[in-house]
């Protein structure tokens, strides 16, 4: 379980996370939603130690994060960011690869080489590991980063915003995986969404921030609703129900 | 198999390299060698040889180390002021221990070299454009700064004589117990070949690499010594050698990529292959005469440097 206790984070004197307090459950999709500038990237950079509060702590699975070794964290968590624009050209496999860097320091040893094909696998990449990563499209990409977040075999994966640009294909198809994710692996998943549907329809939780103070967490039936999401989104919010899922019709 | 020629190469060059010169000495003579012969061959040939490939090993390697580091395809000990603080120091040496022993002059050029690469890198820090042309233009405007001191500082203590042997690689003054130094860079060789999926990791991004927890500042600073150290010892014993670092790893980069790990074997074969065939033609173009290989590298290497300054722009 992650629990996060009253982080704070301010830039300036602009408080970008404030006082946020939440527990994630284990095996689990947790999305986070709100609208831009609520603080969603700073507290999952926090929650990932990539960033430091200013108050408060993070735990996961009772360990202080900020007293834990960075290499030991990397077996528990794997954090992939919104912009994984690479300059470096590296084959899908070299960058799966990488994610054993945790365990193997460099040197694959047989068991990472099982997972690492393991992780290719899951991410139907076979026939293109060894192309290079500027040869794929968005989609292709972020599945290659993906498998290497699960060759990291981490509990927790938390991504930031991971279908932006991709097209409504790609989309499902990279949360068709986050769902296998946690329901065949029992990995915890945490992900940024703008997308409230794809939130609706993937997740088991929702956690809605807005001005860097939660303003609404629960399952998707407490969160989908016309009033928690005006609130957040301070528009109007109509939901329908639509094969049993909540859809938010907020078009027009 | 592009590695086997490559290997071929660089032994059919080794062997031209050896036998070509104002002493005639044929591969035919090898078992039958008069006494300057064996001089010549001892003293001066195998001794440049030498000083060559390790001159061009490290400062290809460097160049790739570089180029992961600060994330940009255009940097090079040539294009962030490594090589030009490096001459600096050993200005500083020559001024401040008048007799300074190599020794020392190898210290004070390295910490130069190393505090001038630092100071590029927080610069590139720094810049909000990260237009991957505008960094190294940088990088030569802050090279071409400390040039200018530099400059400014022989010609008010007289050293201008001295500091030009610096200025242009030749690898014509290199004599048994003038480039002995060199080897201290094989050790390095050996640190980045261990070092080389952290720089690969590093150069992925900050947070990239504290999500696999990787310890980036310290991956950072290796390479940075590394590059500062070997750069330091290819100027004191050789001299200036533009674009080396930077035409080598671009070129493997293309057919090879940028894992480090894979590449590190063909970017140091093809520094030592480029910089082999650059020496030689130096050397037979106004044959008896030698043009430095400072001259040579930096007229093939500036060529290609455009060429792939043009590719990029295709590209982008």
């Amino acid at each position: 379980m992650v629990e996060v206790k009253s982080i704070s984070k301010s830039y300036g004197l602009k408080a970008v996370v404030d006082d946020v307090s939440v527990s994630i459950q284990k095996g689990k999709i947790t999305s986070f939603i709100g609208p831009n500038g609520a603080g969603k990237s700073t507290l999952l950079s926090i929650i990932s130690r990539l960033m430091n509060a200013d108050t408060g702590e993070v735990l996961i699975d009772g360990q202080k994060v900020n007293e834990t070794k960075s290499r030991e964290l990397a077996k528990k968590i794997a954090i992939l960011k919104q912009s994984n624009h690479l300059s470096l050209r590296l084959s899908v496999r070299d960058l799966v690869s990488f994610g054993r860097f945790p365990y193997s320091q460099g040197k694959l040893t047989k068991e990472d080489q099982v997972y690492i094909d393991e992780a290719i696998r899951y991410m139907e990449l076979e026939d293109m590991q060894d192309r290079y990563l500027d040869q794929l499209s968005g989609g292709q990409k972020q599945r290659a980063f993906i498998a290497m977040t699960i060759a990291q075999d981490t509990d927790y994966i938390l991504l930031d915003e991971p279908l932006n640009n991709l097209d409504m294909k790609h989309s499902v198809q990279i949360m068709k995986v986050l769902r296998r994710l946690a329901n065949e692996l029992g990995k915890t998943v945490l992900i940024v969404i703008h997308d409230i549907n794809f939130a609706s329809v993937y997740s088991d939780y929702i956690v809605a921030l807005k001005d860097g103070k939660i303003e609404a967490q629960g399952t998707v039936n407490d969160i989908m609703t016309s009033l928690v999401l005006k609130q957040v989104y301070g528009m109007e919010m109509p939901i329908q129900e639509i094969n049993n899922q909540k859809i938010c019709v907020y078009f027009s | 198999m592009k590695k086997r020629y490559l290997v071929f190469l660089l032994i059919a060059l080794s062997c031209t390299s050896l036998f070509v010169g104002v002493t005639r000495i044929s591969p035919l003579d090898l078992f039958r060698f008069d006494d300057h012969q064996t001089q010549i061959f001892w003293q001066s040939r195998v001794p440049r040889l030498i000083s060559i490939l390790i001159a061009g090993v490290t400062l290809s390697i460097s160049g790739f180390i570089m180029q992961q580091l600060s994330r940009n395809k255009f940097v090079s000990p040539t294009t962030a002021g490594t090589m030009d603080s490096a001459r600096f120091g050993i200005l500083i040496a020559l001024i401040v221990f008048t007799s300074a022993s190599p020794f020392e002059k190898m210290i004070v050029a390295f910490v130069f070299s190393l505090v001038g690469t630092f100071l590029f890198m927080k610069i590139l820090d720094r810049i909000k454009m990260k237009d991957p042309i505008f960094i190294p233009l940088v990088g030569l405007m802050f090279g071409n700064i400390i040039s200018s001191i530099t400059t400014f500082f022989a010609y008010k203590h007289d050293l201008i004589q001295n500091m030009s042997a610096w200025l242009q690689g030749d690898f014509s003054m290199i004599t048994a117990g003038r480039y002995e130094m060199l080897y201290i860079s094989i050790p390095l060789v050996m640190i980045a070949y261990i070092f080389a999926d952290r720089f690969t990791i590093a150069g992925l991004g900050e947070d990239f690499a504290k999500n696999l927890g990787l310890n980036y500042k310290q991956a950072v600073n290796v390479g940075l010594i590394i590059v500062a150290l070997s750069t330091t010892l290819v100027v004191l014993t050789v001299g200036l050698i533009p674009f080396l670092g930077l035409v080598v790893p671009n070129i493997v980069s293309l057919y090879r990529g940028d894992n480090l790990k894979n590449s590190l074997f063909d970017t140091a074969l093809l520094g030592a292959v480029f910089i082999l065939f650059c020496d030689i033609l130096g050397r037979i173009i106004i044959f008896p005469y030698e043009i430095p290989i400072g001259l040579t590298v930096g007229v093939i290497g500036s060529g290609i440097f455009i060429y792939l300054l043009m590719r990029r722009r295709d590209y982008a």
